[in-house]
């Protein structure tokens, strides 16, 4: 496996009046390719403006990101961001708004309108397509966010505590079904959460990051796949590793 | 192409036999009930109102001030045979309509560009906000001066009106659009212009539509002030004609008129706002 995706020392200061307020400090990260990363911090950490940068939607005040050996200095097509907030375009339908990266990109009108038809039946909206979000529960906007982020066929996926305003029987089903569209796609991804347990679910590996992004705890999560969560919760070894991630999380508040 | 009928097909049953989609049998006055009342309701009131009106003017008022119903009906009626209501509304429509598409084009058109550069908006907004603030008939002699007292210096004393609040408003839309979707379209690989043409153009047409929507009644009130000030023709100089004469049958009949005119206006641009926002919340619609 290879290293995909390089941050060294990346520092963002951002400036409010007179002082600069540092969200994030030398933060290292190495990501490989194919690979599924969990990064977990408590909130104001510094994980979103790490992601923030990642995606190039940022500029760090130092320190640099690294995608496939070339510096990342703006947003690219081939690295796909999933917010936490839903950044639907409210005047758009389901299928227009899944579209528009295609849009953007130049795709034919027949492709696009076929490749949507395509995700949204992937991401189980199928019937909704001529909805408008505001017509949309929260569970079914942000699969319409996942369909659109996946329309590009990115390489990368970023994901911000996608399900984090969601319930919790909401929040299991659509972590299966990321699970169930990333396996064999060979995507990067690195998810961002606060769960320990969404973290230890879905990664591979699992970074736990203290205040401004320190770095306390960096290991391989070696559990079988598929993760059943329900299964998962009373297996001795999940029970450790959830132990040492509350311990890390506790360590990193400090 | 059969193929494609076939599944949207497939797809309409698919939601009309979905569990949480019910066929409800309702009576004619569940479904209309409310907006016949209130219809009813208004057309009482009007009734009641004028109803009152003749019966007071003549006993209670004088009537050469206040005139009476049946008056001003009796005038219309004459005006229209005689010519005068068509001419004198058509010379104010038309300066209503001319004055209206130009200031509007234009305050959206530079509402939208230069919101989009913010920093230069910033420099303009003091200027912008003390040219609002002139009283609008202050104009007037100055419009006189140069454009004479014809339909051109009532067409620019409607469109400077109407230029203001559309511009206002659609800077305001502009510089209101979600930061969210913005970054969204860069992270798509979207440039300026897709950015100004797929987020900030579609998220400034509620700001736009407010300001053209308000702007009506402001695009008549410029045109008949014109009228008012200095004219030979139109429903403000019907209006001044009138009064100069003591004729109140005749300036109440032409009010009646201008707000038959405002009322259409108003009933366009509902139209036009219904189309454009058909994707907002059904409480938020005006």
């Amino acid at each position: 496996m290879s290293t995909l995706l390089e941050v060294r020392g990346l520092t963002k200061q951002f400036v409010k009046d007179d002082t600069g307020i540092v969200a994030l400090r030398d933060f290292d990260l190495q990501v490989e390719q194919g690979s599924f990363v969990t990064i977990l911090g408590r909130s104001g950490c510094g994980k979103s403006t790490a992601l923030n940068l990642l995606s190039g939607l940022l500029q760090p005040t130092s320190g640099t990101v690294t995608y496939k050996g070339g510096p990342v200095d703006g947003p690219r097509t081939e690295i796909s961001y999933l917010t936490q907030s839903d950044t639907l375009m409210p005047w758009r339908d389901v299928r227009r708004n899944i579209e528009m990266p295609m849009e953007i990109s130049g795709v034919g009108a027949r492709e696009r309108r076929q490749r949507a038809m395509e995700l949204v039946e992937r991401v189980g909206l199928s019937g909704f397509e001529h909805h408008y979000p505001r017509e949309l529960s929260g569970g079914m906007r942000r699969r319409v966010s996942l369909a659109r982020m996946l329309v590009g066929n990115p390489e990368t996926l970023l994901m911000d505590e996608p399900f984090g305003a969601l319930d919790a029987q909401l929040r299991m089903d659509l972590q299966a079904e990321l699970l169930r569209l990333w396996q064999d796609s060979g995507q990067t991804v690195v998810f961002v959460t606060h769960d320990i347990e969404e973290a230890l679910l879905l990664g591979d590996r699992v970074v736990v990051l203290g205040l401004r992004g320190r770095c306390v705890l960096d290991r391989g999560i070696d559990l079988p796949r598929p993760r059943d969560p329900d299964e998962l919760r009373v297996e001795p070894e999940f029970v450790a590793l959830h132990r040492q991630m509350t311990e890390a999380l506790r360590k990193g508040a400090k | 192409m059969s193929a494609m009928t076939e599944s949207t097909e497939s797809l309409k049953t698919e939601s009309e036999t979905r569990a949480d989609v019910v066929v409800l049998q309702r009576s004619w006055w569940e479904r209309n009930g409310r907006t016949t009342s209130v219809w009813a309701a208004r057309v009482a009131l009007i009734v009641g109102l004028v109803a009152a009106w003749q019966l007071a003017a003549g006993r209670l008022f004088d009537s050469s001030f206040t005139s009476r119903p049946t008056d001003i009906w009796a005038r219309l009626v004459d005006w229209n045979a005689d010519g005068t209501l068509w001419m004198h509304s058509w010379i104010t429509l038309q300066e209503v309509v001319y004055g209206y598409a130009l200031g509007s084009a234009g305050g959206a058109l530079l509402g939208f560009v230069l919101a989009s550069i913010p920093t230069f908006y910033k420099v303009l907004d003091p200027f912008i906000m003390a040219l609002y603030a002139i009283p609008k008939v202050a104009l007037a002699p100055l419009f006189i001066v140069w454009f004479g007292i014809e339909m051109d210096m009532k067409i620019l004393l409607a469109a400077v009106t109407v230029f203001f609040l559309v511009f206002l408003n659609t800077a305001a839309g502009v510089r209101e659009v979600d930061r969210g979707l913005i970054d969204a379209v860069r992270l798509m690989g979207g440039g300026r212009r897709d950015i100004a043409l797929k987020v900030v153009l579609p998220a400034s047409m509620t700001g736009m539509l407010t300001g053209l929507k308000v702007a009506i009644p402001y695009a008549l009130i410029g045109a008949v002030i014109g009228e008012l000030v200095a004219s030979n023709r139109g429903l403000g100089y019907l209006i001044s004609n009138s009064a100069a004469t003591f004729d109140t049958a005749g300036v109440f009949a032409t009010l009646v008129v201008l707000s038959v005119i405002a009322a259409i206006l108003n009933f366009l641009v509902g139209l036009l706002d219904h189309r454009v926002s058909r994707w907002k919340p059904a409480e938020a619609r005006t």
